[in-house]
């Protein structure tokens, strides 16, 4: 019993992991109708930024706040160069688009700060601890407090500032939202920004587990079950989907993979998004889609 | 309506970019030897890449600035990225197989298992023959089946017995092994699975158990794997992953409060780069490899002054000099070299051809005193390589990582390869009966 | 943004006013006199073997692919899971069943894809749109899992690779680059041909109905879900023989791993680029993709050789693949087939206008 609470508890934490990820797609996705396959390689300059920063011996605050910066610029170009010129386009032509942007993205991250391996260290220590008999992981539970400090500060960000309900605005409806004079290319560059901001959160997390280096990018593919399962437009469902993910992964793996061999991670997520999706087909929190004949 | 003009602009256009983008071939032959690199420095890899690729050019670079070439014979090379996809392995082997304006291919460096599987038949039809060390075909270790297929050094079985041999040293003899744990944690590969035939033997001939567990690729995320671990309380882990699932293994393990000191990497887990990013984690990790990491070795003291300090090398981050897979590039050149050096005593000083490369390389035997000529004594182990074993050494150095360098712990750790040969001739055989190959008599060929 | 639906632009805004105008289509038979008489004679290695035999491949998966996305409407990020069912099947079927000919054997392997294909078509009759996809991203990763896990499909080899046993037809050895090239035209010609005369049939009309608006499309009593699944199996047909060909024709050996979720990431590139609803954009998208990668490298080799540092000029080019693709979506959304065919127009008319 103490191990399966033990498992069911890591995969939780595991998942909050996951649930970051899914965050900055849900933003993007919300307010431009976009998705954004180059969250990954946004994860990853933002990281990489920082780390390059770090390395020229600037302070952790410092680094953070000039690689919030570039990714506030980063934005903003690609509102510019990408988002605008494609505006009114079909929803699997700027899924395309992103694609071609992850590629422009990792390109730039390895060209200008080298694709060597860079440590990164948090200051958090990853070692055991025991709630009783069950052990979990202080790493996790930092990051597990990061993602709820972050949706907090999301919530109040969207609840509360006249960006925030300009923004609810245009992902309620677009066309309204411009008629009353919501300019929406700034509320795109400001979502992209923000889902940028989301990036180097998860990349640092993320970066201080695995390192700083390329791998950083593939964390999207766990993102994706969690948007299936959660809906692509509701911030508390990525948080949920990553919650349910994480857990059942773990569970699978431990007590369905060492039956047929084990390995069973990549997939499991993805089969379980489907049963989700079969039984509602627009995730536990997605918005239904009406459609028009 | 217009179909069909739209397609023949297509294929205008289709045969513009096919003739534009054609290798360009022979203008004068001229006393060089082409050394094809295919190379990777981009995607998911390239940080373990790069620094092979500077250890092999800055060889090259040394045996024509200093040596004048191999007996007068220069060395040209020119790179093609591959990403370490197969795709683009072949598209480089094709573009490099018939040489570099005039100058010949000896040896192939596939550089990447899925290039290396994918071009095992190609190279044999074409008569150049691969070398992959520390990986590929395991089976083609016996030259008879596959004759132009070269897993030099360290194959996946010898690696395994290796290890075991290791562990037994450390437990005090081959007897306390019985009733012990080793667990294997692997990348769920070809490459991963490769160890589970020899390691169920061994364990069957020495009694400990034998536990695997599979991480699927990319390996982000490995707590349900450790906490398998974890259950099964293992005396050792030996840690077959590969890229970035052997950074997040060990952090994940230390997590879990598993031993890093009991855990042992293998050949593709024992770089500078699988370490650096766990930090205090990877203080006191176990890795095996056949081209240990540091830079005291003569061949460095040569290359530093020669290459390194004229500004020549290729490496962009001096602190990799003496990485592992800086070294790792430096014994793969070496080899090549040698090969060639020896197929030269046959053939006359001159570029050689595929073939005559592959005599080279089964005629190769680099004993302690020319490792000392070549400046390679401890880094690199001995290495005989005939028709029926294109293997040779098959032994590994343990080393243990305390934070900032490797420090070796052991001698050449040497494989049983008595025990393990009868595994590679069934597969070597199946192989042979499935392609319908007749096998060649090594003997004759003495 | 909630009501927005989740279809794809319609490929013929400008619907053919004049239905088939019966002639001899001229330039399509030159191409391939050229393809099966001119090429064996002036190919050299290189061209067939990196060149045009994966750019043919590709051109297939491309159109399977594209029979499912841009004909009947449903996104699929899945394809290269599907190749990889043809390829296993392909090379089960000829291991297993003694004297099996080569046709048969990749037949055989394309329907059994077909019946996978079918099962995931399945969920397609309650998701659509990005949900959908992930369906398609399940099978990906699913199959890439059965693939590498059971080792009954690569007849327990250790490397996990699978070969093509025998690669012959009515006697002839097909193992040269020739042969495979030969090989490989062939199917592409006939499977080109079935799928030209499919979407012009009523199942084609059905299928473009449904991706049109499939709400509507039931309206007008067309059996969507059928129709969606019958689109699912004769897509995942044809990139069943493709990866079956992909793997004995081009690679030799294959494993799991190559047919990873970037082969089907390539694939979608290859009909968003060359054009969605067209069948010859799939073969100018794949000459696109396999042709513009070799082209940046010999680019940088020619301009800046040497002076650069290789690892550069790699991340170089990923940017400028990145950037062209970026800058075909925006200025042509109907693909570089339409931008041909645009300029076929201009050309008609050059040099006076109207």
């Amino acid at each position: 019993m103490t191990f399966f609470l033990e498992t069911l508890l890591g995969g939780l934490l595991a998942g909050t992991m996951y649930s970051l990820v899914a965050i900055g797609f849900v933003l993007i996705y919300k307010a431009s109708g976009v998705f954004n396959f180059a969250q990954g390689a946004m994860l990853l300059f933002a990281a990489l930024t920082f780390v390059s920063l770090q390395e020229q011996g600037l302070p952790f605050a410092l680094a953070l706040l000039l690689t919030v910066v570039v990714m506030a610029i980063g934005a903003i170009v690609i509102e510019r160069t990408v988002l605008r010129p494609l505006v009114n386009r079909s929803q699997i032509t700027l899924f395309m688009a992103t694609l071609g942007l992850s590629f422009v993205i990792e390109g730039l991250a390895q060209g200008l700060m080298g694709a060597q391996v860079r440590a990164l260290d948090l200051g958090i220590d990853d070692v055991p601890v025991f709630l009783g008999e069950v052990m979990v992981s202080q790493f996790d539970l930092v990051a597990a407090a990061t993602a709820a400090l972050l949706v907090a500060v999301l919530a109040l960000l969207f609840n509360s500032t006249r960006i925030g309900v300009s923004l609810r605005a245009v992902a309620d409806d677009t066309r309204a939202a411009l008629s009353i004079g919501i300019n929406l290319n700034r509320i795109w560059q400001i979502v992209w920004a923000v889902a940028g901001i989301v990036g180097l959160v998860a990349g640092l997390l993320w970066g201080a587990r695995q390192g700083v280096q390329f791998s950083l990018s593939l964390v999207v593919l766990k993102a994706l079950p969690v948007l299936i399962i959660g809906g692509f437009t509701s911030i508390g469902g990525a948080i949920v989907g990553g919650l349910i993910v994480g857990a059942a992964e773990n569970l699978a793996e431990v007590y369905i993979g060492a039956h047929i061999g084990g390995g069973i991670t990549p997939w499991f997520a993805y089969v379980l998004a489907l049963v989700f999706l079969y039984i509602r087909p627009a995730g536990l929190f997605g918005e239904r889609a009406i459609e028009r004949v | 309506m217009g179909k069909s003009l739209r397609r023949s602009i297509a294929g205008a256009v289709l045969a513009f970019g096919v003739y534009s983008s054609l290798p360009v071939t022979a203008q004068a032959a001229a006393n060089e030897q082409f050394f094809p690199l295919a190379t990777y420095r981009v995607g998911a890899y390239a940080s373990s890449g790069i620094p092979v690729w500077a250890g092999m050019i800055d060889y090259l670079r040394y045996i024509n600035e200093v040596e004048g070439g191999i007996n007068g014979v220069k060395l040209v090379w020119q790179e093609c990225e591959t990403e370490w996809t197969a795709e683009k392995g072949i598209e480089c082997y094709e573009r490099f197989k018939n040489g570099l304006n005039g100058a010949p291919v000896a040896l192939y460096h596939p550089n990447g298992a899925p290039a290396a599987y994918a071009l095992s038949d190609k190279a044999a039809a074409d008569r150049i023959p691969l070398i992959t060390l520390g990986y590929g075909r395991t089976e083609a270790t016996d030259g008879s089946v596959f004759p132009y297929n070269f897993p030099v050094m360290l194959t996946f079985y010898s690696e395994a017995s290796a290890v075991v041999n290791y562990i037994a040293e450390r437990e005090g003899g081959f007897d306390k092994l019985k009733g012990k744990k080793i667990a294997t944690v692997y990348h769920d590969s070809a490459y991963g699975r490769e160890t589970q035939g020899p390691l169920a033997l061994l364990a069957e001939k020495y009694g400990f158990e034998n536990i695997q567990i599979p991480v699927a690729d990319p390996g982000n995320e490995q707590s349900a794997q450790w906490r398998q671990v974890r259950q099964a309380k293992p005396d050792w882990v030996f840690l077959r992953t590969w890229g970035v699932s052997t950074p997040v293994a060990i952090k994940t393990a230390a997590r879990f409060g598993f031993p890093v000191d009991h855990i042992v990497g293998d050949i593709w887990a024992s770089s500078d780069e699988d370490v650096l990013p766990t930090g205090e984690a990877g203080k006191g990790y176990l890795a095996l490899t056949p081209y240990p990491g540091g830079a005291d070795f003569e061949i460095h003291r040569k290359i530093k002054e020669h290459i390194l300090d004229k500004g020549k090398s290729d490496l962009k981050d001096p602190k990799s000099f003496g990485s592992v897979y800086y070294n790792s590039g430096l014994v793969n050149a070496a080899i090549a070299v040698e090969a060639i050096r020896a197929g030269q005593a046959k053939f006359g000083q001159r570029p050689l051809s595929g073939d005559e490369g592959r005599w080279g390389l089964e005629h190769l035997n680099i004993d302690e005193a020319r490792l000392k000529a070549i400046g390679f004594a401890g880094l690199m182990q001995p290495l005989a390589l005939s028709c029926s074993d294109h293997e040779g050494g098959g032994a590994a150095k343990v080393q243990q990582w305390d934070g900032a360098k490797w420090n070796l712990l052991t001698d050449w750790v040497t494989a049983d390869r008595q025990t393990l040969r009868p595994l590679i001739e069934a597969k070597s055989a199946a192989y042979a009966q499935e392609k319908g190959i007749t096998p060649r008599d090594c003997r004759a060929e003495q | 943004m909630t009501t927005l639906s989740h279809s794809l632009p319609a490929a013929h805004d400008s619907a053919p006013v004049e239905l088939l105008r019966r002639r001899l289509p001229w330039g399509l038979l030159a191409l391939l006199a050229v393809a099966f008489g001119l090429v064996p004679w002036l190919g050299n290695d290189y061209w067939l073997n990196a060149i045009l035999i994966p750019f043919l491949v590709l051109s297939l998966a491309g159109l399977g692919l594209n029979l499912l996305t841009g004909y009947t409407g449903q996104t699929s990020v899945g394809a290269a899971g599907f190749m990889a069912v043809g390829a296993f099947a392909t090379y089960g079927l000829l291991l297993r069943v003694p004297g099996l000919p080569l046709p048969l054997a990749l037949v055989g392997g394309g329907l059994i894809a077909a019946g996978v294909g079918f099962l995931f078509g399945i969920p397609s009759n309650r998701i659509k749109g990005f949900y959908l996809m992930v369906t398609t991203l399940a099978a990906q990763f699913f199959l890439e899992w059965v693939f590498t896990k059971f080792p009954w499909f690569y007849n327990y080899a250790s490397s996990g690779t699978i070969s093509a046993p025998r690669l012959e037809l009515l006697g002839h050895d097909l193992h040269s680059p020739l042969g495979r090239y030969l090989l490989v035209l062939g199917s592409v010609v006939l499977l080109t041909w079935v799928a030209v005369n499919l979407v012009r049939s009523q199942i084609g009309r059905n299928w473009m109905a449904i991706r049109d608006m499939d709400t509507a499309a039931a309206v007008i009593g067309i059996p969507v879900d059928r129709y969606k699944r019958l689109a699912f199996a004769v897509s995942s047909f044809y990139l069943g023989v493709a990866g079956a060909l992909w793997a004995f024709a081009y690679l030799g050996t294959a494993s799991a791993g190559s047919f990873d979720i970037n082969r089907s990431f390539q694939i979608l590139f290859i009909i968003i680029i060359g054009g969605m609803g067209s069948i010859a954009g799939n073969f100018v998208g794949a000459a696109f993709i396999s042709l513009l990668p070799l082209l940046l490298n010999q680019a940088g080799q020619w301009l800046l050789g040497g002076n650069v540092d290789a690892g550069q000029l790699q991340n170089l080019q990923k940017i400028i693949f990145g950037v062209l693709i970026i800058w075909f979506l925006v200025k042509e959304p109907e693909g570089l087939i339409r931008l041909l065919s645009n300029l076929r127009e201009r050309l008609a008319i050059w040099p006076l206008r109207f």
